[in-house]
């Protein structure tokens, strides 16, 4: 499991909109570069990252290899009901990390 | 009339190498870019912090053949940590020269845990030292007041002052008499270690000052430091001991 950073509110007014920022620890190889004897080494990032809001995705983005290490996604969304928000990174060998993190709006 | 010409010449030299004074001594964050230090500012996006809750976790693992963990000794790093990167290098009476944090943390591995001490730049190394420097964020560097450190101390700054290299360039040539140029692109910071193990754009990940050392001598071509060279650790407890009253960064994000 890689380690994730995720800051979001945990209280929010509801239709407020609320600034969702994560961060995970990749190395997001692009696939371009080569080692010291002169191989490849193959590409491994991650290419998708989901948000869902209780279920409803809410913010998805495609990732691609000109993207930094430890790659650092903001976004912002409208605090509707009280519930789960739910992360997940897929990368290049289909493996999916989910987090979840818990809001309360009143 | 010749020893007075010599005299002024040595004079010159002397004021051209001049260290900075300390009201003028500026971390390498005040040269970063905005966007930079915003980075560094917010624990959310700062990455080093990823590489500080990985140190954290090997803080606690139990292992090496005395199955124990760092905590098993020094307990809660927050407070049993406190401080404790602001004055290293430190002189080890045992080998009689000064370790730096890293060989600090390995030497505990191999004494006291029974364990391998671990590479060089590995992400865990990295981590666990990142760990226990940001226990230290805020606190001033405290260069360390040993007298039997004097000896290193000078031979770091005979290090930091002697040319070197293809360029023929010494450390404070740039970083005393030249700061806030720019080389290329780049603004010269004035080389204080003030966020070590640092977080580095150009590098994609965290890197040791030893790291960030053999960068520059690579830079003025000439043969860097093996890592944890005594010499390499002399040249970081001068650059300590030049930085000293300065706050900590810990996990500092540079360009």
């Amino acid at each position: 499991m890689a380690r994730v950073l995720i800051n979001l509110p945990a209280r929010a007014k509801r239709g407020e909109v609320i600034e969702i920022k994560t961060l995970i620890a990749h190395p997001m190889e692009t696939g371009y570069r080569v080692g010291p004897i002169g191989t490849a080494i193959p590409r491994d990032i991650i290419n998708r990252f989901v948000c869902t809001y209780n279920g409803a995705e809410v913010f998805r983005a495609e990732l691609f290899p000109a993207i930094a290490a430890n790659p650092f996604i903001a976004f912002f969304t409208v605090a509707t009901e009280s519930g789960e928000i739910a992360f997940s990174w897929t990368d290049d060998h289909g493996e999916t990390q989910t987090e979840v993190r818990q809001i309360t709006v009143e | 009339m010749k020893a007075v010409a010599l005299a002024l010449v040595a004079a010159a030299a002397a004021a051209a190498a001049a260290e900075i004074a300390p009201e003028n001594r500026r971390s390498g964050y005040e040269f970063a870019a905005p966007e930079t230090r915003a980075m560094q500012d917010d624990d959310s996006a700062n990455p080093g912090i990823l590489g500080v809750l990985q140190g954290s976790a090997l803080w606690a693992a139990k292992t090496g053949t005395g199955d124990r963990s760092c905590a098993d000794c020094h307990g809660d790093a927050p407070s049993s940590m406190k401080g404790v990167a602001a004055r290293y290098p430190a002189f080890d009476p045992a080998l009689g020269r000064p370790v730096d944090l890293e060989q600090r943390i390995n030497r505990c591995r191999t004494e006291h845990q029974g364990a391998a001490p671990l590479a060089w730049e590995s992400a865990d190394l990295l981590a666990l030292t990142a760990f226990v420097a940001y226990q230290s964020r805020g606190l001033p560097i405290a260069g360390s007041k040993n007298a039997e450190l004097r000896p290193f101390l000078d031979q770091g700054s005979e290090l930091f002052h002697r040319r070197e290299g293809q360029l023929n360039l010494s450390c404070s040539q740039c970083h005393d008499d030249n700061w806030g140029k720019r080389l290329s692109g780049a603004v010269i910071p004035q080389g204080h270690p003030t966020g070590y193990p640092v977080y580095r754009l150009e590098w994609q990940s965290l890197g040791s000052l030893q790291r960030r050392l053999r960068n520059c001598m690579i830079g003025v071509r000439a043969e860097p430091f093996e890592y944890g060279a005594p010499e390499a650790v002399a040249l970081e407890l001068y650059l300590m001991g030049r930085a000293s009253g300065m706050p900590l960064e810990t996990p500092a994000v540079r360009p």
